[in-house]
């Protein structure tokens, strides 16, 4: 018991009218149940109005895909479902972790509380990553939002410098958090390296995240090769996630003008694409393109198909019936507005999970006083939980 | 370290001081996989042409899996059970929500729909 008579010490230095409190016990809190509860019925408002205001944003999502389901299908051909599917599996293991990092607090195994907090924020870094790749994708090809919107098929795009915007703050904070690591090692502060070294990993893994979205983009790039060879006349080196672009586009738009130029007979532009596949069944690029090559054939068989000019032509007149500001860029205002609003609630996330690092290497949460792990814990499956439900939403869509 | 120990010896057996009940990590495991089983499924499912029950499929997925983290990872299955009223409740409210305005969106359809095809057209 001489233990307890330390803390009630502590305590008692805090607050003298309450003896029996201890620290993290707030005086007008009976119990540490009662105050773990009350936290949580706030956390759990506060999800609601979360729940509230996304449905706002699918609401909005709602009545335009029932108004013109044609964009949405369209459109949706431009997002790279592989980044999308990767960013899922990040994001839940980052719930795993994070449900692990609840558990650890109540266990008060605080090295692994740190551990799995860190991992926890290295997988919101990594979701980061990807979507940087991905918005500067379409930022460099003119998929913009609404008046923004200045897609033109076929046309020269480069998004390397929105990258370097975007990635600019990363860098700077991973300079700055590395930085303090050397510093606080050359001073011998345990304290301070237990927090700046997990932080500067957590950094680094933006940069994992927007390799591994270069080399998802650059995999199916070598997917169609060929036809990113033809498809873009204006195809300068450089960058590999530029190669990445050409062939986005080749697998979206211009694939089934692509497919007829490497086979002269028109009428087997599908079967051109099938033997391709058929070749090899692991090349995701080609089934892309085949995905995209029935797309188009889809909207051709609409009104325009009357048209003399061919399949291909049918085809082209098709893309370009939604390609302007009204439709495909109001498709781009809701994805942009949906999965923008959803990556700010990730940085939010962030913010709290690197405030929790530290108190968790400050050793303040035991198993009377893991509150403020669970309450950030209840709002981050929240944010996975949106996520669940827009990746199928705008990313699988045909 | 002290400290720490001294905080759960602190009120140990009293009521209101006990309440930490954490999830076994069998569990933590099993549903996280449950849940990227369920992603490989939805994404599988988007390369087949289900027509109009392709969006009815992918929802019902993305509801079992939303279900699997609000009632496991965000221990509501276990919580207070006011926390789960709050919550439905505002699903419930999210249901209205969206329900009328598309009800009213489809009537207004027909004066909607032109209008925009007309702007577009160059």
């Amino acid at each position: 018991m001489a233990t307890t008579e330390v803390l009630t010490h502590e305590a008692d230095a805090h607050d003298d009218h309450h003896g029996d409190h201890p620290s993290f016990l707030a005086h007008h809190f009976d119990t540490p149940e009662q105050q773990y509860d009350s936290g949580k019925l706030g956390m759990w408002l506060f999800l609601v109005t979360e729940v509230l205001f996304f449905s706002g944003l699918f609401c909005a999502y709602a009545i335009y895909r029932f108004l013109r389901p044609d964009v949405f299908a369209g459109c949706s051909e431009f997002l790279n479902t592989q980044l999308g599917a990767i960013n899922t599996g990040v994001l839940l293991f980052s719930s795993l972790t994070m449900a692990w990092a609840v558990r650890c607090a109540q266990l008060e195994q605080h090295k692994m509380l740190t551990g799995m907090l860190a991992a926890t924020l290295s997988c919101a870094s990594i979701f980061l990553g990807v979507k940087a790749i991905e918005y500067s994708h379409k930022f460099g090809m003119g998929l913009l939002p609404g008046g923004f919107y200045s897609y033109v098929p076929g046309a020269p795009h480069d998004g390397t410098i929105y990258l370097v915007w975007i990635s600019a703050p990363f860098a700077i904070i991973l300079l700055g958090l590395f930085v303090w690591y050397v510093v606080a090692c050359l001073g011998q502060n345990k304290f301070q390296m237990r927090i700046s070294g997990p932080m500067t990993i957590v950094f680094l893994c933006y940069f994992a995240g927007v390799g591994l979205g270069t080399l998802l983009e650059s995999g199916s790039a070598e997917g169609h090769h060929e036809g990113a060879a033809h498809a873009s006349a204006s195809d300068h080196e450089g960058a590999v996630h530029e190669a990445g672009e050409v062939a986005h586009e080749a697998g979206t738009e211009i694939a089934p003008a692509t497919v007829t130029e490497i086979t002269p007979s028109t009428a087997g532009t599908d079967d051109s694409v099938l033997e391709m596949l058929a070749v090899d069944t692991a090349n995701t690029g080609v089934r892309q393109q085949l995905s995209a090559a029935q797309r188009q054939q889809e909207l051709s068989g609409g009104p325009v198909s009357q048209s003399p000019g061919g399949k291909a032509a049918a085809v082209s007149e098709a893309s370009l019936d939604i390609n302007n500001k009204f439709l495909a860029g109001g498709f781009f205002s809701i994805y942009y507005c949906m999965t923008g609003i959803h990556a700010i609630h990730i940085l939010a996330g962030m913010g709290v999970l690197t405030w929790l690092l530290v108190r968790s290497v400050r050793h303040d949460f035991n198993r009377q006083y893991f509150g403020p792990v669970d309450y950030v814990g209840l709002y981050w499956h929240i944010v996975d939980l949106i996520w669940i439900y827009l990746f199928p939403l705008l990313y699988l869509i045909r | 370290m002290a400290h720490t120990n001294s905080a759960h010896a602190h009120g140990e057996g009293r009521p209101g001081y006990d309440f930490a009940h954490p999830f076994p990590v069998w569990g933590l495991l099993a549903v996280f996989f449950a849940l990227v089983f369920l992603t490989i499924v939805t994404v599988a499912q988007a390369s087949f042409d289900f027509g109009s029950y392709e969006v009815l499929i992918s929802m019902i997925i993305a509801t079992i899996k939303a279900c699997l983290v609000v009632f496991f990872f965000m221990h509501l299955a276990f919580d207070k059970p006011y926390n789960a009223v709050l919550f439905l409740g505002s699903l419930l409210f999210v249901t209205l929500f969206l329900a009328f305005t598309l009800m009213d969106s489809q009537t207004t359809r027909e004066m909607f729909e032109p209008t925009i095809t007309d702007v577009a057209t160059p």
